[in-house]
Order: structure tokens, then C-alpha cells, then sequence
């Protein structure tokens, strides 16, 4: 192979990855891009933990019955899945990771305003995951990823306190997060870098920020004060102590619903850019994407009382939560049309990166039509608390968030790392995480409409079928997740040099060599165009 | 095994058993319509552009796309009518099926880790089982002794959250006789998915055997009453109104003010908490010298106060919580 050859001008170049050596020079970094990689790595191992308890429950539901554990256990098991994918994988896997990284380079900056924050930000996500990960080992937590009361402030025995302590620990990684790309947005913008010339990922970035800072204080005290009812019988959501019980959900869905869009907004970020890279076109209704991400923010604040048509809130209540429920769609659909309307006239390549682009605005599509069901009424009735809500949810994190942050991955891995993967394999395994997701989701949607409530151990032997089709398609997606996870591994080592721009794609990271240095650019750049120019030939940079 | 599982091949849509499954059921159908059709159309356009507009070669570079303002409001609008189309349907249903109707048979119903208690209002109780008749309006008044659980019963499309400390309720009519799932549809605990039952639909003269065969000695109003007796609630809350209490005959329903000049109506919730915490309800002209009754009643026997106290007449029906 000719990667011997190349590999000569990346070892020799001083970057961020080479600049300094030794576990202290990583764990004592305020560089954006190894903080970036440190939380890839922690996010990573949070999924494969979160993933492998969601193969168990898959094995655990061939069988009516139950075929692998009590329902003791089964509780624990989608308990555990839910927080850490939902807390320690989800919610911090874009913004953390690829926002880390990218949001310096792109605005032309050296780094994020607070690098020291930032650090610590990633600290105190891992001192959160320490309690979670301890109330895994000591024997569990069941009380559902939603901690409803007064099931969890009083009747269950577990490690209530420890998970939720966890949780409330992380809420301030993410608004320190939050905080310091609002911040670095705001002030320092490279010379020339109007908000009009931003790229969308950016934009996206922004409005997830303003989510993380206003929503996150909200979870971190209701989960407060279930500590402080569990530990002090203090009467706030148990009503044998003078409590409320619904108050909690008012609470916990304030911010649960906006951290919906904590996890996808990002994500619609990331396909924004891949969708025009890859048709070499100029995005579609670039400030229509741009100004939806912010509806979308703005709105998710407002609906989250349509978790609750069914917990005996007003019936009035919940037409103004259904109404501004199906509002929130509607920028979504924006986006979907905007993308769809990008690639028309293009050039287009169906690079592995483009594939997940596509899947997300396939599935998502899927996913935001099956929400309109949840948002209406009447149907909701029947389908709260049903698989078809897993299906619809999963849609969206899954199949749209999951989507985006591997296709971004694919995407800026050049930019990280220095090295290309092997593209043929990255399309095989977009390819086989497509299948695999199709097969496991779709039937739950058929489950939760003929009646099978989540949560359960045990089931009805008339959903056999369709549990043991969404079980055989769990174990293609578990493999699809595990392909990328090798041949990824695989290229920083074996690689061929990716060279600054291998997509030929615009955006100012990919001015900078690959990986970059630690100031990310050898001179601080200048903006004098619009973004997205495909129609131009790229610049001869480096 | 694949040859099993296809014989027991399951039904696409499930039991249609109550007059608002299949009103739910055409929204559902509906939505179902849009989505398949949006998908596909969404997902049709992607594959034909990307065959149609493929990259022939790497010096492409295609000119940007003249924006589309008008283009942008029609994907805008459309979607926006489809969206208030469907939540006026959606609101509509939900809203007619909010009411129970008159004449509605009176099912009490008590959650509790992990089982139903259930009571007719002739006395029978029944537990993880309920004996409806069919073409009947059956209104739930539900509440439970310790978390959050739900009545969710697949068939008649209809689900309710059974939340500690306050009433929820639901109606159906069944229009099918047969036996249908019972589940717990809120997540409770270690059993959660063990709290199932059945609901067991029969004609009307099934029903009136079932409820002669199960005949109890005494109705929940009679129950209601006894108990009224036991706890020494009859000592002050006299028929005349000359007690310390006032009289409760003919004041289910109705509206009362408080010593604050709030209004309440003496509904099943105000009913309970004047049971649990009558402190909190001060009444002119009446001292506060009533004592809690909590933690010597259990919420059924509250249930078959309330009976007893809707017995002693009532006002006009109230509006459902």
C-alpha cells in the first residue's frame, strides 16, 4: 500500500494530536479538540453499555414469557438503557463531541471562550456518569428513565438516589456546554463572519445551546427534590406526605421534551451540512433551515404537556399543548422539504457519509409523521405508554440523532484524525444500520397500535411475532453499530492520508490541515463570501 | 419455529369493541394514509435525484438553485392546514368522548402493587376481572392506594392514568360481547406487567345472571352506609342538620363555599379530602372540630362512602374531572 509513503508529512507536521504526549497532556488539555475526543471516547463506551443492555431486553422478549431474566431485572435493564443513552449518550453525543471540535474551526476561532470551562464541563460529565455507572454495579435502578413519583421518591428500594444524583451532576456539563458555545458564537466570530454567513451546523448548535441552558436547570431540580422526598420525606410529589404526584411530570417533561431537540437539533445541524457537501449545492432555503432550528427551540418549551393527555390534566390543557404540539412540526417539515429541494440539479455522491444523511432524513421523516399521532388527541389515548411510542421515539434518536452523529463522524473523521476509512465498508455498515433499524422499530409501531404497553416483562403470546421480527433485527443493528466501531479504529493506524479536504467541501475547517494544528489555523482567517459557494471551483488551500 | 410463528400470524388491527374504537380508529387510519404517503413521496424524490442528478465527474460543479420564496411558503401552508385539519379531529374526538352520558353504570375502581380491585355499585367486587354488559355507557371512577398506574384497555381504545390522592375517570361502551385485555399501562414497579386483567363483556341477560349469581349481601351503598355508622360519622353529620356536622342529604354535586368564599362542588375528590384532611375545608358556621379519617379508611371504603353520600340524593350531575 501506498500509505507508507504518505504517512511521511503527517508525522513530521506539529498538530493538535502530536503537540504534546503523555495521559497528563490529555487529562490537563483545554484544547477543544482533545476535550472533543475525550468525550468521544466517553460517549462510546456510555453507548455500548446502554446498547448492550437493549440487546438483553431484545433476547429477554422472544419469549411471552420472558426468556432471560426477572422482571426485576428487565425493569433495571430499560431503566439503565434509557438513562445513560438518554443523559450520557444522546444528549451530550453532537454538541460534545463534533460541536467541540468543529464550532472553533468553523467560526475561525482557536479555540471555544472557555477552554478551562469546557474541561471542566467534561469532568463533571464524567463524575455524573461515575454515580450512574456505581448505581449500575451495586445492583441497579428501576424506576424507568422518567424517575416518575411516587414511585421513585418513596415505593422502590434501588439506587434511586445514586442515578439521580448522576443525572443532576451531568445537567451541569451540559449547561457549562451550552453556555460556552452561546458565548463563542457570540464573540468571536472570525472577521467577516456575519450570523447570515454561519453554517447551519452552527446555527443548529446555537439553538441546542439556548435549550441546554434554559431546560437543564428544570431536571436538575425536579430531580432534586425527589432526593430530597426520598431521603428526607419531605412532601412534594407523595401524596401519602401531602405531595403532588403530577406536579413531577410537570416538571420532568419542561425539560425532557426541549432535551428531545437537544438531541436532534444537532443532528439536523450535521445533515444540513452533508446534504450540500455531497450535492456540491448551495443548501436550499438556507435561512428558512436556519431559523426553523431556532422555531423549533423556541416552541419545544411549550409542549410538554402532551406526555400528559391521559394523567388527568385539564381537557383544555391539553388542546393547547395537542395545538402547539402539531406547531413544532411544522419546522421540521421545513427542513425536510429544504434538504430534499438541496439536492435537486446537484452532483451528487453517495459517500458513506451521504448515506447516513439520507437515512436520517428518511427515518426522521418517518419518525416526525408518527409524532403527529402521539400530538392528536384522540389517538394518543390509545397509544400513550404503548410500543408505538418506543417506535416513534426511536425513530427520532435512533434513526435521526444516531443517523447524524455517524454520518458526522464519517464525515469530519478526515478532519480529526488525519486518516480516510475504508469507504466501502462505511457504506456496508450505513447500509446494514439501516436495514437492521427498519427491522427492529417498525414492528413495534404494529405492537403499540394492536395494545402492547411498554415496559412490560412479560406479554400476551399474540405479540409474539412481532416481538421476535424486532428482536432479529436488534442483533443486525447491534452488529451494523459495531462494524463502524472497527474499521474506524482501524484507520488511524492503517489510514491512507486524508489531506485537509477530501470531500472537496466548504466550510472554514476545511481550510486548515487535517488534523490541525492546535491553534487550528497558521493565521487567523478572514470571510469575504457567502457560504456553501459549490458553484465555484474550491480554493487551493495548503 | 418459523413455521409456528407465521401459523399464529397476528392480526393487524386490534379487537374493535367500543363505540369510539372505530372513531379512533378512522383518525388513526388517516394519519397512517399521510404518513406512508409523505414518506414515500419524501423518499421516492431522494432516490430519483440521486440517480437523475449523480455525479458524472469530479470537475461538477453545478450553478446554485434560484431560491424559491413561493416554494417555501406552499411547503409551509400545506403542511400547516394538514396540521390544523388533523388537531381539529383529533380535539373533536377527544373532547365529545370527555363526558360520560347519562345513565351511566358506576364501576369503582382501585390500583394497587400490583392488581385491580374493582366494585360494581350492587356489591359484587372483582379482582384483575371486570363483568360489564354490552350497549351499556360504563363510567370508571379510579383512584389508587399507593403509585401511578393506568387503565388501559386496548380493545375499547381507551386509557386513563390511576393517580394516588385524587378521582380519574373514564367511560366506554362495549359493542362486542367477549373478553378483552386488561393492562397497567403506566409503569409501576416490579410486577408492573403483571397487572393485567380482563375485561369480560356480556349480553345483557349474561350480565343480569352473572350479577344475581354473584350477588352480594349488601350493595356498596349499603356498605357505605354501615361504615358511615362504624366511624361515627352519623353522630354530626345529622339528617336535620342540628348536628355539629352539616347534613349531607341532597348535596352531592352541588356547589359550596368555604369559609374563604372559594366555591367547591361536592364532588368524589372534595369528598375525600374533607374524609382525609377536613382542616383544609372549613365551612361557616360550622367549628373545625371534624378529625382526619386517615389511615383508618382505606381508599375503597372511601369509594363506598362516596357511594353512600351520592345515595342520600344529589344535585345535578357534574361535570366529568
Amino acid at each position: 500500500m501506498s500509505t507508507a509513503v504518505a504517512e511521511v508529512p503527517v508525522e513530521t507536521r506539529i498538530h493538535y494530536l502530536n503537540a504534546s504526549y503523555g495521559i497528563k497532556s490529555w487529562l490537563f488539555t483545554t484544547d477543544h479538540k482533545r476535550i472533543a475526543l475525550l468525550y468521544l471516547g466517553s460517549i462510546t463506551l456510555m453507548f455500548f453499555i446502554g446498547g448492550a443492555m437493549a440487546v438483553l431486553m431484545r433476547l429477554h422478549l422472544i419469549e411471552p414469557a420472558g426468556a432471560l431474566v426477572q422482571p426485576e431485572t428487565y425493569n433495571k435493564l430499560f431503566t439503565m438503557h434509557g438513562v445513560v443513552m438518554l443523559f450520557f449518550f444522546l444528549v451530550p453525543s453532537i454538541p460534545a463531541t463534533l460541536g467541540n471540535f468543529l464550532v472553533p474551526m468553523m467560526i475561525g476561532a482557536r479555540d471555544l471562550a472557555f477552554p478551562k470551562l469546557n474541561l471542566l464541563s467534561w469532568y463533571v460529565y464524567i463524575t455524573g456518569a461515575t454515580f450512574t455507572l456505581y448505581a449500575l454495579i451495586s445492583g441497579g435502578v428501576d424506576t424507568g428513565w422518567t424517575f416518575y413519583t411516587p414511585l421513585s421518591s418513596h415505593y422502590l428500594t434501588t439506587h434511586v438516589i445514586a442515578a439521580a444524583t448522576g443525572v443532576f451532576i451531568n445537567g451541569f456539563s451540559s449547561i457549562l456546554t451550552g453556555l460556552n458555545f452561546i458565548v463563542t458564537i457570540h464573540k468571536m466570530r472570525a472577521p467577516g463572519l456575519t450570523w447570515k454567513r454561519m453554517q447551519l451546523f452552527l446555527w443548529s448548535i446555537y439553538a441546542t445551546s439556548v435549550i441546554f441552558v434554559l431546560a437543564t436547570p428544570v431536571i436538575a431540580i425536579a430531580l432534586f427534590l425527589v432526593v430530597l422526598e426520598r431521603a428526607f420525606h419531605v412532601g412534594i410529589f407523595d401524596p401519602a406526605i401531602g405531595g403532588d404526584p403530577v406536579l413531577f411530570q410537570h416538571l420532568f417533561w419542561f425539560y425532557s421534551h426541549p432535551a428531545v431537540y437537544i438531541m436532534i437539533l444537532p443532528g439536523m445541524g450535521v445533515v444540513s451540512e452533508l446534504v450540500t457537501c455531497f450535492s456540491r449545492k448551495k443548501p436550499f432555503g438556507y435561512m428558512f433551515i436556519a431559523y426553523s432550528s431556532m422555531a423549533i427551540a423556541m416552541i419545544s418549551f411549550f409542549v410538554w404537556g402532551h406526555h400528559m393527555f391521559v394523567s388527568g390534566q385539564s381537557v383544555y390543557a391539553g388542546f393547547i399543548f395537542s395545538a402547539l404540539s402539531f406547531a413544532v412540526a411544522i419546522p421540521s417539515a421545513i427542513k425536510v422539504f429544504n434538504w430534499t429541494a438541496t439536492l435537486y440539479k446537484g452532483s451528487i455522491s453517495y459517500q458513506a457519509p451521504m448515506l447516513y444523511a439520507l437515512g436520517f432524513i428518511g427515518l426522521f421523516t418517518m419518525g416526525g409523521l408518527t409524532g403527529l399521532f402521539l400530538a392528536s388527541m384522540a389517538t394518543d389515548i390509545h397509544l400513550h405508554d404503548t410500543y408505538f411510542v418506543i417506535a416513534h421515539f426511536h425513530y427520532i434518536m435512533v434513526g435521526g440523532a444516531v443517523m447524524g452523529y455517524l454520518g458526522g463522524i464519517h464525515y469530519w473523521w478526515p478532519k480529526i484524525t488525519g486518516r480516510l476509512y475504508h469507504d466501502g465498508w462505511a457504506r456496508f455498515a450505513a447500509l446494514v444500520i439501516f436495514v437492521g433499524f427498519n427491522l427492529t422499530f417498525f414492528p413495534q409501531y404494529m405492537l403499540g397500535y394492536l395494545g402492547m404497553p411498554r415496559r412490560y416483562a412479560v406479554y400476551p403470546s399474540e405479540f409474539q411475532v412481532l416481538n421476535v421480527m424486532s428482536s432479529a433485527g436488534a442483533s443486525i443493528l447491534g452488529v451494523g453499530y459495531l462494524i463502524p466501531f472497527i474499521y474506524l479504529l482501524w484507520s488511524i493506524r492503517y489510514g491512507p492520508v486524508a489531506g485537509s479536504n477530501p470531500w472537496g467541501a466548504k466550510g472554514l475547517e476545511w481550510e486548515t490541515p487535517s488534523p490541525p494544528p492546535t491553534n487550528n489555523f497558521q493565521e487567523p482567517p478572514v470571510v469575504a463570501e457567502e457560504p456553501y459557494g459549490y458553484a465555484e471551483p474550491e480554493h487551493a488551500h495548503v | 419455529m418459523a413455521g409456528a410463528l407465521l401459523a399464529q400470524w397476528p392480526q393487524l388491527r386490534p379487537a374493535n369493541a367500543s363505540i369510539s374504537a372505530g372513531r379512533i380508529d378512522h383518525l388513526y387510519f388517516f394519519l397512517t394514509g399521510l404518513t406512508l404517503f409523505f414518506t414515500f413521496a419524501i423518499f421516492a424524490t431522494i432516490f430519483y435525484f440521486m440517480i437523475k442528478y449523480r455525479r458524472r465527474s469530479e470537475q461538477e460543479r453545478p450553478p446554485a438553485t434560484e431560491q424559491s420564496f413561493a416554494l417555501e411558503l406552499t411547503w409551509i401552508i400545506i403542511p400547516s392546514l394538514i396540521c390544523v385539519f388533523v388537531f381539529l379531529w383529533g380535539a373533536s374526538l377527544f373532547f365529545a368522548a370527555a363526558r360520560p352520558p347519562q345513565g351511566a353504570i358506576e364501576i369503582f375502581v382501585v390500583g394497587k402493587q400490583w392488581m385491580w380491585h374493582l366494585q360494581h355499585p350492587e356489591g359484587q367486587r372483582e379482582i384483575n376481572q371486570l363483568h360489564v354488559p354490552v350497549d351499556v355507557p360504563v363510567r370508571l371512577t379510579m383512584t389508587s392506594e399507593d403509585v401511578i398506574h393506568d387503565f388501559f384497555v386496548p380493545a375499547f381504545r381507551m386509557k386513563m392514568d390511576v393517580v394516588p390522592g385524587r378521582y380519574t375517570s373514564e367511560w366506554f361502551q362495549a359493542t362486542q360481547p367477549g373478553s378483552y385485555h386488561l393492562f397497567c399501562a403506566q409503569y409501576c414497579g416490579t410486577l408492573h406487567s403483571g397487572m393485567t386483567g380482563t375485561i369480560e363483556v356480556m349480553t345483557p341477560t349474561d350480565y343480569a345472571q352473572w350479577l344475581r349469581d354473584n350477588s352480594t349481601t349488601e350493595s356498596m351503598v349499603q356498605t357505605g352506609q354501615q361504615l358511615f355508622t362504624r366511624l361515627g360519622c352519623d353522630t354530626c353529620h345529622l339528617a336535620d342538620g342540628s348536628g355539629a356536622g352539616p347534613a349531607l342529604q341532597g348535596r352531592f354535586g352541588k356547589p359550596l363555599t368555604l369559609r374563604d368564599g372559594q366555591t367547591r362542588v361536592m364532588d368524589e375528590a372534595y369528598v375525600r379530602q374533607s374524609i382525609f384532611d377536613p382542616g383544609s375545608l372549613p365551612l361557616p358556621n360550622y367549628r373545625p372540630v371534624m378529625p382526619t379519617f386517615r389511615g383508618q379508611v382505606s381508599e375503597e371504603q372511601i369509594l363506598q362512602l362516596i357511594a353512600y353520600i351520592k345515595s342520600l340524593g344529589s344535585g345535578e350531575r357534574t361535570q366529568a374531572p
